[in-house]
């Protein structure tokens, strides 16, 4: 064997076996896909081709292309009044992604830990351990709304704890903070001296109230490592984008790492960046209109199935509760089952933490008639099912 | 606009009742709302968008249809109103804009074929009174048509499972 320790003591994605399965089938109605169903506004592809026929293909500064960084930084002044110092303070990024590998390896010494809240996307606590740290578990519930709490955070909070990684509006739970929200966990940042790596790559996704980035609460800039990307606002997924914003030290330890590992993002993506930034606008509202009306479609839609799923605040996930109508069947038979029976793809709770076996994440970042189609065939399943 | 006109000018088969799921309004708040809409006239009517090139290969003769600019003489005290709605009036004409520039009136005008076309320009439009000139230009090809795009659009390849 010639695979370290660390990586071999990762717990497996426990519904690998079920995505292949996914995968290898045809015709399938799926509500599993944790991306936008519009393909990229034309003007960005359009951008994106063109900087390639301009010859635009070289390596670009580790940090990213100036012009673009600036750019981003003139958004969030005009979007959140936030400043950051475009060359010292922002970095562009692999997507998302990368930007959390890098913020918690530039961050912690072995055995530090980092509160991660559960349900929560996949890769958090594993890229957690693989900096030599380790997560701690902050279980939110439907209960609750999914919503980390002061009380949840003092309860899981150990010494040596370096950050809380919160993601909102997040997924799979599509749950969001209001101002006021937000403002108690910075409390609890503060007094128990944590960073907050905040992972807001569904900001422009929140449809209840308005999104609060965490940098913008007093006091907290500077404990805060700020990520995004172009992802699910522009519906730029493939593109690979993102950057993080942060304290001058932690954006330069990060811009170390990334300089070593990944170099530059693609100069490809950079450049229809650019013209996401500063042309996408009315695409993105466009679009979050329509999220909209597909959320309240499907969550009634769930509700009188009679599954308890609570209002998600952004996002394009619904994660209702499904054991109790289907008495007993996990969440990962359920899914299997209606694959099989009636081809929509769904993903199993499980995926998202031990603690969300009851649950399933259903995303409709898919067209009205397939949310249709899904709706009525998960009724008819329920129905043939025997008494 | 209201969010019950921006989901039907998008899809007119949607029903009341699923605008109102969408949009978390009762029912009966959103049929009378269409209802008004239908009767003040700011939804004039339902119908298909049809492919023009979909329905012209299975037809043996089809349609032909020209854009003519046409330069009038404005009247008194009705500028271009009532030249504009003798010519709007012919059935044989399917669009019609006042606008700026080198001529008035921009019309769309379908016909059975070339000549037919042709007989309107010569004996209906450019004999009528306050008509100074026209220049046709006949359609070869439609691309795009109230934001639509005929081809079939380009569909995003996502794959049915991510997290």
């Amino acid at each position: 064997m010639y695979v370290s320790k660390l990586v071999e003591d990762l717990p497996p994605s426990g519904i690998r076996a079920f995505f292949d399965l996914v995968l290898g089938m045809k015709d399938v109605i799926s509500l599993g896909v944790g991306e936008p169903d519009f393909v990229t506004p034309w003007n960005i592809r359009e951008k994106s081709i063109y900087s390639l026929e301009q010859g635009y293909t070289s390596y670009t500064s580790n940090k990213g292309l100036a012009e673009l960084r600036k750019d981003i930084v003139k958004f969030l002044g005009w979007r959140y009044g936030l400043t950051y110092d475009w060359d010292r303070q922002m970095l562009i990024t692999v997507g998302v992604s990368e930007a959390l590998d890098l913020a918690v390896r530039a961050i912690l010494n072995p055995g530090e830990k980092v509160l991660v809240h559960e349900p929560c996307f996949v890769a958090y606590a594993p890229l957690v351990r693989l900096a030599g740290g380790e997560p701690l578990t902050v279980v939110t519930t439907a209960e609750d709304g999914f919503k980390v709490t002061p009380e949840k955070l003092d309860k899981a909070w150990k010494k040596g704890t370096k950050a809380l990684i919160l993601n909102y509006p997040c997924n799979p739970t599509g749950t969001s903070y209001t101002r006021s929200e937000l403002l108690a966990i910075a409390k609890v940042a503060k007094k128990r001296d944590f960073l907050i790596i905040s992972d807001e790559v569904y900001d422009e996704l929140t449809y209840d109230f308005e999104h609060t980035p965490f940098a913008t609460l007093p006091g907290m800039k500077e404990r805060v490592i700020y990520m995004n990307g172009f992802s699910k606002a522009y519906a730029m997924t493939g593109f690979r984008l993102g950057w993080v914003a942060g304290p001058e030290d932690v954006i330069a330890a990060m811009t170390k790492i990334h300089q070593y590992t990944i170099m530059c993002a693609p100069i490809a993506s950079q450049m229809a960046a650019c013209e996401a930034i500063r042309h996408g606008a009315r695409e993105v509202q466009t679009m979050k209109r329509e999220y909209n009306r597909r959320r309240n479609f499907i969550v009634e839609s769930l509700n009188e199935l009679g599954f308890r799923c609570h209002v998600p605040q952004g996002a394009f996930y619904a994660f209702p509760q499904v054991t109790d109508r289907l008495r007993g069947q996990s969440s990962l038979d359920f899914a299997k089952d209606l694959l099989e029976k009636e081809k929509v793809a769904l993903v199993p709770g499980n995926a998202f933490g031990a603690t969300c076996s009851d649950h399933v994440r259903i995303s409709y970042a898919s067209g009205y008639d397939n949310l249709k189609e899904a709706v009525a065939r998960i009724r008819h399943y329920l129905a043939s099912r025997p008494a | 606009m209201d969010e019950i006109l921006e989901i039907l000018s998008n899809d007119a088969r949607i029903s009341p009742e699923e605008i109102a799921k969408m949009t978390k309004k009762p029912v009966a708040a959103v049929k009378q709302a269409i209802r008004k809409y239908e009767a003040d006239g700011t939804i004039v009517q339902y119908k298909a968008i049809l492919n023009p090139e979909m329905i012209d290969s299975a037809c043996a003769h089809p349609p032909v249809r020209a854009l003519i600019e046409v330069s009038i003489v404005p009247q008194k005290d009705v500028g271009f109103d009532r030249i504009a709605e003798r010519i709007y009036s012919f059935d044989e004409v399917k669009s019609c804009h006042l606008v700026s520039g080198s001529y008035d009136l921009l019309l769309v005008v379908e016909g059975q074929n070339i000549q037919t076309v042709a007989e309107f320009v010569s004996s209906k439009l450019s004999s009528m009174e306050n008509v100074r000139q026209t220049t046709t230009h006949f359609l070869l090809k439609k691309y795009k048509e109230d934001g639509r795009i005929f081809k079939q659009a380009v569909r995003q390849k996502r794959l049915n499972i991510t997290y």
